[in-house]
């Protein structure tokens, strides 16, 4: 890994709320190209830490460096246009508008008036949104929205995507065309998903970081993660997410 | 309850034939005006023109941008004595005019300024807005002395200045226009600010702005610096209410601090609510209707015309919480979930008591949160909501 260029790196990242450490410093370093899955149980700060990494959330401590920025105290406008784009835990949507000006404002930022019709019209056949393009985002169902955002997120066109639980809410069915397009999106941009549902992490996994209690507890592939001892016992220890 | 926001069409559309035929019919119905009504009916119109002037500033901010300002009057005030003094002063009307727009402008992007970019949450926003408008409001009042003098102009306190020159003929600033110069120049003002505003949502900044409502986080995180756009849409509106506030101190002829006060601002939300924001058109619609209602209240020896005012508002928020406009346009789905609709209004009662009590607790809560405004910072906001 050390090979390839690192183009996302953390140093004693740290955040607190109150006396709670969310996050409790931590080291994490992501290669360019990469499709790394993040897991840990409920309340292991994978929220909070990719809050972090798009300024949602201030740092308490540490350092954030993206592709030779350091973007610790950069403003989330500034962060997107650096590259990171993000699809948040809660679908962050526009709720009261159609899906086509959902993810026009999307790639609009990014393009002219025309390549951005033309990055839609593309978008919305891949995710097979088509036919919906006009129904006001909030009358959808929750797996759906997921996808506008998802789609929004790419047409941005960022180097690295956060993706925070993209299949929750999803039928198998849907979660499985949802690991393909994150396959393919892959091929031309790193992505970090943050998910529970151990047979998705399944089908896209190639090296798997694990938190818990604000801290990388493992990183390895999953098939070491899944006998990793310590691991199963804070899975076990807790709600069993496996 | 979920009512569509309701609109023919979606405001980032741009407007179809049908629209543009309803602009023109209502131009048109504004230019045969004066042929069949009566003088005082064209003036009272005049000065329901300035008032949907502010009443638009409003509603489209809260409306689209989703900024709940309740100080519009402010930059109101601010037109309506920027383009008096001024034109006292140059004896320039239309130089005047444009003056009282940059004025309001030039106050919004102040007072914005400092609270879009000091990141003060929504609610304080609405708040700090109301104070600016009761601060102006005060210190114009204060302004009884002899010293209080801009140019050759007194400003006369509390009584304001009755001296507001009417509109001249701009290329011909040696006439006055008359009483339907006046009322078609309102008009055709009134009708272009609305066009403007309605057209400006087709494009990319009007997009923006309706997206900040939609999610301010996820635009942000788009890139949108949402801090500038949020303040453009700030600057605009604030030159919309000091146009609109020019135009009614020339109407009635008087630039007075009522203009800022309380119960203008008040009447502001009122237009708004009951007119409906979810559309351009609603907040003017809203003037005329208020405005005229209160006017046939008094001519019907009503003495409670507020009481009657704030039942019509309680009946809308709860009821009708779309406004008038988009109930219309709601009608089926009001029908299909009619239900739901009585036992709002059957509520009602409660409500009234609810709401009673709530306001005295709501005083005195923003009693004590201004009193916190005052000293710091502690106002500002995160953006960690999650
Ligand atoms: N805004 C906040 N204020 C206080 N505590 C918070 C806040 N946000 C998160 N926390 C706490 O930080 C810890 C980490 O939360 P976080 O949401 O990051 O976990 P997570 O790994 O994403 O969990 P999940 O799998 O349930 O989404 C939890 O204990 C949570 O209660
Ligand atoms: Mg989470």
């Amino acid at each position: 890994m050390s090979e390839r260029e690192i183009i996302l790196e953390t140093r004693a990242l740290e955040k607190r709320f109150g006396g709670v450490r969310a996050i409790a410093g931590v080291d994490f370093r992501l290669a360019r190209g990469e499709l790394r899955c993040l897991i840990g149980p409920n309340g292991a700060g994978k929220s909070t830490f990719f809050k972090m990494l798009t300024a949602q959330l201030r740092p308490s401590a540490g350092q954030i460096v993206f592709d030779g920025h350091d973007i610790t105290r950069a403003q989330a406008h500034r962060i997107s246009r650096h590259g990171i784009g993000i699809k948040n835990q809660v679908p962050d949507v526009y709720d009261g508008i159609t899906v086509h000006e959902n993810l026009w404002l999307a790639a609009r930022y990014r393009h002219g008036p025309r390549a951005a019709q033309a990055k839609i019209d593309e978008i919305l056949s891949r995710l097979e949104l088509v036919a919906i393009a006009d129904t006001i985002v909030g009358e959808l169902a929750h797996g759906q929205r997921q996808w506008v955002e998802f789609g929004m997120v790419t047409v941005l066109e960022p180097q690295v995507i956060l993706l925070d639980e993209p299949t929750a809410g999803m039928t198998i069915e849907e979660t499985n065309r949802t690991a393909a397009l994150i396959k393919e999106v892959n091929q031309t941009t790193t992505i970090v998903v943050v998910e529970h549902d151990m047979q998705f992490i399944r089908q896209i996994a190639r090296t798997v970081t694990v938190f818990h209690q604000g801290k990388i507890l493992a990183e390895d592939t999953m098939e070491n993660i899944q006998r990793n001892q310590t691991v199963r016992d804070v899975y076990l220890g807790k709600s069993g997410g496996a | 309850m979920a009512y569509r926001v309701f609109a023919m069409q979606q405001p980032s559309q741009r407007p179809r034939w049908w629209w543009w035929l309803f602009v023109a019919a209502l131009a048109a119905f504004f230019i045969t005006m004066p042929l069949h009504l009566e003088l005082f009916v064209i003036l009272e119109m005049s000065r329901f023109f300035g008032l949907a002037m502010l009443a638009l500033s409003m509603g489209f901010l809260w409306g689209f941008g989703g900024v709940l300002s309740f100080g519009q009057t402010a930059f109101f005030g601010l037109g309506g004595y920027g383009y008096t003094v001024l034109a006292l002063n140059t004896g320039a009307t239309t130089g005047s005019v444009f003056f009282a727009i940059a004025f309001g402008m030039a106050g919004a992007a102040v007072l914005g300024y400092f609270m879009i970019y000091g990141r003060i949450s929504e609610i304080y926003l609405s708040v700090t807005t109301l104070v600016f408008t009761l601060i102006l409001e005060k210190g114009v009042r204060a302004t009884s002395g002899d010293q209080y003098v801009i140019g050759t102009v007194r400003l006369n306190g509390q009584n304001g200045i009755p001296t507001v020159p009417q509109l001249k003929v701009p290329w011909n600033p040696s006439v006055e226009l008359d009483i339907n110069g006046f009322f078609y120049v309102g008009a055709t003002l009134l009708v272009l600010v609305y066009l403007g505003l309605r057209l400006l949502l087709t494009t990319q900044f009007g997009r923006v702005i309706v997206g900040l409502r939609e999610n301010e986080r996820r635009t942000e995180l788009l890139g949108y610096d949402t801090r500038r756009y949020k303040l453009g849409a700030f600057v605009l509106a604030g030159g919309v209410a000091g146009l609109g506030g020019a135009f009614y101190a020339m109407s009635i002829p008087l630039a007075h601090p009522e203009m800022f006060s309380l119960g203008r601002a008040a009447d502001v939300i009122m237009w708004v609510l009951v007119g409906g924001k979810s559309t351009l058109i609603g907040p003017i619609a809203g003037v005329f209707a208020i405005e005229h209602f209160k006017g046939w209240l008094g001519t019907q020896g009503v003495g409670q015309v507020t009481l009657v005012l704030g039942a019509v508002l309680i009946v809308f928020v709860l009821v009708f919480q779309q406004g008038l406009l988009p109930t219309v346009g709601m009608l089926p789905e009001v029908w299909r979930d009619r239900r739901q609709v009585w036992r709002r209004i059957l509520a009602l009662p409660r409500t009234v008591a609810a709401v009673d009590w709530g306001v005295d607790e709501l005083a005195l809560l923003l009693v004590r949160r201004l009193a916190r405004l005052i000293p710091g910072s502690a106002s500002r906001s995160g953006r960690g909501r999650t």
